[in-house]
């Protein structure tokens, strides 16, 4: 496979980490259906099993570690599925990853703040 | 002769749908992201086009990481939205034109680019969260959707002069298209986000301002990085400007920008909405 550049804190979903994470992510596709978060909800392991998660896929998701699930192949948009059942959004995810508290994290995007907006042409209106 | 009437930009994150359906457009901290969409209202009403084109990417929705295309276009009667994991569905379903579909179809794969072709699909927030922002309320929508997915996802994706190209094939079969149908071209996703790692959180709004300062008048400019250079400037998630880069070169030449509107932060995103017309729009 090719040699992905070096970004910090960032490792492209390729053929290695789909290989991988296969197994984890087709439990996260499942979670689309209420009925299976319920049958999450109602027993993990035995969740899990069905889905043949490996025991790093396991305790990732037992210990609620979103850099160990990526580690061990989990792709963002399937484990935001995950993260929906324990009632957290993507912001909970970026203050989880980074080991920044949820205020700092929110107020580190709050701080590069911007509204750039030109409606050259259009006629101004309410809002615009 | 159909006639090919502008391009919408525009954000999709989810969290917007949520704010819709929670009926937060005004409230302070959404309210800079739903007023530009003001200018979009006003040109949707004068000139009701009658087909949406949508470049967008699945999710995890119609897709899952075991048949991955790295282009799809649909060519469907009706698409729906579903829940996606958090038990939100959009109600309304999207109108298709299946025979403008294999129109289209036909025309990108004599230019040698090779989709695969569903005429069975659901449609994510990727092209409901538009649909929403366009045409709010509660009436059926009476544009009709092609959607385009394009890979953003699994690594390799496709090059951005690859989106390109496919956008430019898809807009020779609109402009070939015997019926008499309005269009508007829409690229959702972006801008700069990254949700996952260390990185959580990445923006750039240099390299946001570059994207938009060319996708009108010099498109070009867009594809002269790789998409793997585009994570790097834009975010994991960044690289969805693939869209954009599809939708715009659908347009052909020449397109005039008419509104702007640019906010940080919409949750982790830099949430970004354009508005660019042809000259068939001012003729139309």
């Amino acid at each position: 496979m090719g040699k992905k550049p070096e970004i910090f804190g960032t490792d492209p979903f390729d053929g290695d980490l789909a290989m991988r994470g296969y197994a984890l992510n087709d439990m996260c596709f499942s979670f689309n259906e209420e009925a299976n978060r319920e049958a999450f909800r109602a027993d993990e392991d035995g969740y899990m099993a069905k889905f043949a998660l490996t025991e790093e896929q396991k305790q990732a998701v037992r210990n609620r570690d979103v850099l160990a699930m990526l580690e061990a192949g989990g792709n963002v948009y399937y484990l935001a599925k995950l993260a929906g059942i324990f009632g957290l959004n993507v912001q909970d995810l970026g203050s989880l990853q980074t080991g920044m508290s949820l205020e700092d994290f929110k107020q580190r995007l709050l701080d590069q703040g911007v509204t750039l907006r030109s409606g050259a042409m259009v006629k101004e209106g309410e809002g615009a | 002769m159909s006639k090919v009437l502008g391009g919408i930009f525009t954000s999709h994150v989810p969290g917007i749908g949520n704010a819709i359906a929670r009926g937060l457009q005004q409230d302070p901290y959404w309210k800079p992201f739903f007023d530009g969409f003001a200018p979009v209202h006003r040109w949707l009403a004068e000139h009701k086009p009658d087909v949406a084109v949508v470049f967008y990417n699945d999710h995890g929705l119609n897709f899952f990481l075991d048949k991955m295309p790295t282009f799809a276009i649909g060519a469907a009667p009706e698409y729906h939205h579903e829940d996606e994991g958090w038990g939100l569905a959009f109600a309304r379903p999207f109108p298709g034109i299946p025979e403008l579909s294999w129109h289209i179809i036909e025309e990108v794969v004599a230019s040698e680019i090779d989709p695969v072709m569903c005429q069975k699909m659901t449609v994510d927030h990727a092209v409901a969260v538009p649909f929403e922002l366009l045409w709010p309320g509660e009436e059926g929508f009476t544009t009709r959707l092609v959607p385009i997915a394009i890979n953003t996802v699994q690594h390799p994706l496709p090059s951005p002069k690859r989106c390109a190209a496919l956008g430019q094939a898809v807009g020779r079969a609109l402009r070939s298209w015997s019926g008499e149908e309005t269009v508007v071209v829409l690229g959702t996703g972006g801008l700069s986000h990254q949700l996952e790692g260390k990185r959580a959180g990445h923006l750039n709004i240099d390299y946001d301002r570059f994207c938009m300062d060319n996708l009108a008048a010099n498109p070009g400019a867009l594809v002269q990085h790789s998409s793997l250079e585009i994570v790097d400037l834009a975010g994991s998630q960044g690289v969805e400007i693939l869209n954009w880069i599809a939708a715009r070169a659908a347009l052909g030449e020449e397109v005039t920008e008419l509104s702007r509107n640019y906010h940080v932060p919409i949750s982790n995103t830099a949430a970004a909405t354009m508005l660019v017309e042809t000259r068939d729009a001012v003729t139309a």
